[in-house]
């Protein structure tokens, strides 16, 4: 594996410490700064969207108002000032493109600067780093380019910027959107309802198994914007899908507020695969800047012998608070959560998963790596609930923390609810360090100090490197050890 | 090729080496034997580089070199094994992918270009096939879960295939069996040529019947206090170091 050395090479050819803090002059569209119910109807008007949906906005506006920002996570920071995001920046564009060539050509030079090709000629062509990923991308606010979808279409997957599908298949999203996140479930799902401008939406037909990897890039560019996005993805019976996303935001010292919602819907004998690396911007070593990632990820098994599986590798942002869950429903059905959340400097991470089994038979497995380096704090916070009626039930959790250095803090927060006489409930936990004496070994065999340790920490989450889709396990493996520079030494 | 002069060094606050002269010319073989506490250890992680290894005075040149002022990585890269008496492990990380990953590190140092995973699996094969290591080891995580036995010859195998101008060994023979120290003793001699130098740290002189050194030198307290050829080593054997340490 050249990773470790492909890692440091990177890094040291980054002037700037985090290779995606540029940030691009692109003219945007935008809404007065500040939150009401004008704005709500505001965002809607652009979208030209139906009346339920504005009404749906408007009710999930009504109930954030009653509620109060969750406090009981492991993560400090200044109270958010709601009223001073601005809740819509789109890229200027006089009509809708109608190809790629018609995008903004500033536009497409930010996505090749992330190594994006939205060109699907040049993705054809092979063109390095292509993969063959039919590739959604998010900028600020709205969908941009969605590639590859003739050929989706063609097996009758539907692959697009939520927008569309609001506009193009009304009755799926009126039927599953907020089904499985609604918008009274916590205080960042509720502002996300009455704001969200975009996201990703995709639908795959009974019996299909779609033909390539989804993907969707989210980048924040505009300043003091919020990305409030939304994916909506259904699986229906015998069908599969894998879908990745990955996520990038330029330096700026103020912080930005990103809160996603993201609703999976597997129905029997279907399968999920979600794939996420998060890479927003952390802030810099004394903490100024960076995002606060705020998401809720939930998916439900509706069917018998659902499955989903959510593979995260979260090494950006100032502050992340995600818990990918599943509710699994249908009988046999199994949930996955395989996660590596890296915190170095200054940054928080709580995070974890919940696993609500319900029908019989269900199963989950959860394997978390937690990386602490700097002054940084990092919490698993998982839940595991057995229902009455979840007979036979089985979970098993993983839960490995490394250390680096001794100004960092891990913590693991389990939480278990046994309701059901028949099920088992494994948990295991472990805390390590890197110790001196592996980073020495590895020198003395030609390492560098950085090399040694990205090895290391490599070795430590291979379980879940090994869980990803190909193509993004590279780049994830090179973005563990770029998230620990500085941590050593 | 490597010349010590009046080293003195700390662990913590204590004084372990506390003045060694030693010139190892390339083409020889050195043993250095003493009691346990001697400071033989100290003496490889010294020139190794490890943290916490503290050099107070004196100087060691590498060829010709200055080998203080170099981070231990740049000691590997320039031609420095260091065996280690108790290898590390590192969970998850194959044995086949370490071996590469710093085989392409001192290529890359030299300036050579890096070898692909089946260039790299094609040399591999030759050096475990020659040291009779089952390939079995290469996809298991460094060190872990290995007997003693099989962390020696680990070793044994980075060092044959990283073919270092500087061999040291620190007590490569403990825990292992008589085959298995044929085998160790194999590869140091496959490497053996008028061009490469070895250090070889050990209690007992049965490794030294296997690996036969130009010259043997008795470590106590710090010092070296006798120096002589193989046949220091047979008469430690039978008198033992206390003797040696009263006269």
């Amino acid at each position: 594996m050249a990773i470790a050395r492909e890692t440091v090479e990177q890094v040291n050819s980054v002037s700037d410490k985090y290779k995606y803090g540029f940030f691009s002059d692109i003219e945007s569209d935008t809404a007065p700064i500040g939150l009401s119910e004008d704005i709500v109807r505001f965002i809607s008007a652009k979208k030209e969207e139906p009346s339920w949906l504005l009404e749906w906005r408007l009710k999930a506006y009504r109930h954030w108002l009653t509620m109060i920002e969750p406090e009981w996570a492991n993560v400090h920071y200044p109270k958010i000032d709601f009223q001073d995001i601005y809740y819509y920046s789109a890229p200027k564009q006089k009509d809708k493109p109608k190809s790629l060539d018609e995008v903004d050509p500033e536009l497409l030079e930010v996505y090749k600067k992330l190594g994006i090709p939205l060109k699907e000629q040049e993705v054809l062509a092979g063109v390095e780093g292509a993969h063959n990923v039919a590739v959604d991308a998010v900028f600020d606010s709205v969908s941009v380019a969605t590639t590859f979808r003739e050929r989706l279409e063609k097996e009758g997957v539907i692959f697009c910027p939520i927008s569309e599908a609001v506009r193009d298949h009304p009755e799926l999203v009126q039927k599953f959107m907020g089904s499985v996140v609604p918008y009274t479930d916590n205080y960042y799902a509720a502002l996300n309802s009455a704001v969200f401008t975009d996201g990703s939406f995709c639908y795959i037909p009974k019996g299909v198994r779609c033909p390539m990897e989804l993907s969707t890039y989210f980048r924040i560019n505009a300043a003091q914007t919020g990305q409030f996005e939304r994916t909506l993805i259904i699986a229906e019976e015998e069908s599969y899908v894998s879908y990745l996303e990955g996520c990038t935001a330029p330096m700026r010292d103020e912080n930005q507020l990103h809160a996603a919602v993201v609703e999976l819907i597997i129905m029997k004998d279907a399968e999920i695969k979600y794939s996420t690396v998060q890479n927003w911007y952390p802030g810099d070593e004394n903490g100024v800047g960076g995002i606060y990632n705020f998401v809720t990820k939930r998916a439900a098994c509706r069917g018998d012998n659902a499955k989903v599986s959510w593979t995260q590798v979260e090494t950006g942002s100032a502050i992340t608070w995600k818990y990918p869950s599943c509710i699994l429903q249908g009988d046999n059905s199994v949930g996955e959560f395989y996660s590596i959340a890296i915190a170095n400097n200054m940054q928080q991470a709580d995070t974890g998963t919940k696993m609500i089994h319900l029908g019989k038979n269900t199963s989950s497995t959860i394997i978390s790596k937690g990386i602490s380096a700097g002054k940084a704090q990092n919490t698993y916070r998982g839940l595991v609930r057995m229902g009455r009626k979840a007979a036979n039930a089985r979970n098993h959790t993983v839960c490995d923390s490394l250390l680096i250095g001794d100004k960092c803090g891990a913590h693991t927060v389990p939480y278990i609810e046994n309701q059901s006489r028949t099920a088992t409930v494994e948990h295991e936990a472990t805390t390590s360090k890197v110790s001196e004496e592996q980073l020495f070994y590895c020198q003395q065999r030609g390492l560098s100090e950085e090399e040694s340790m990205a090895l290391i920490v490599n070795g430590f989450c291979k379980e879940v490197l090994q869980k990803l889709p190909m193509e993004f396990a590279v780049e994830a493996q090179k973005l563990v050890g770029i998230s620990l520079e500085g941590s050593v030494g | 090729m490597l010349e010590i002069k009046d080293l003195h060094a700390t662990v913590g606050d204590k004084e372990i080496l506390k003045g060694i002269n030693l010139t190892i010319k390339a083409g020889e073989i050195h043993a250095v034997m003493g009691p346990n506490g001697a400071g033989k250890s100290t003496l490889s992680y010294v020139l190794a580089g490890r943290e916490g290894y503290e050099v107070t005075s004196g100087d060691v040149l590498y060829k010709g070199e200055n080998l203080l002022d170099l981070s231990p990585d740049e000691r590997a890269c320039r031609g420095i094994f260091l065996a280690f008496q108790y290898p590390v492990e590192i969970p998850g990380v194959a044995s086949a992918t370490f071996l590469k990953t710093a085989y392409n590190a001192q290529r890359k140092f030299r300036g050579e270009s890096e070898v692909d995973a089946m260039e790299f699996l094609k040399l591999v094969r030759e050096k475990t096939k020659e040291l009779d290591i089952k390939d079995d080891m290469l996809k298991r995580a460094v060190n872990v879960g290995f007997s003693g036995g099989e962390k020696k010859r680990n070793e044994v195998l980075q060092m044959s295939l990283l073919e270092p101008d500087l061999m040291l060994l620190d007590e490569t023979d403990s825990g292992l069996d008589i085959d298995a120290l044929k085998i160790a003793a194999d590869g140091v001699n496959r490497l053996r040529s008028p061009e490469r130098a070895g250090l070889i740290i050990t209690h007992y002189q049965r490794l030294l019947d296997y690996i036969v050194p130009d010259f043997v030198h008795v470590l106590a307290d710090g010092k070296i206090v006798k120096s002589g050829d193989k046949s220091l080593a047979l008469e430690l054997e039978e008198k033992g170091y206390a003797a040696l340490s009263a006269a």
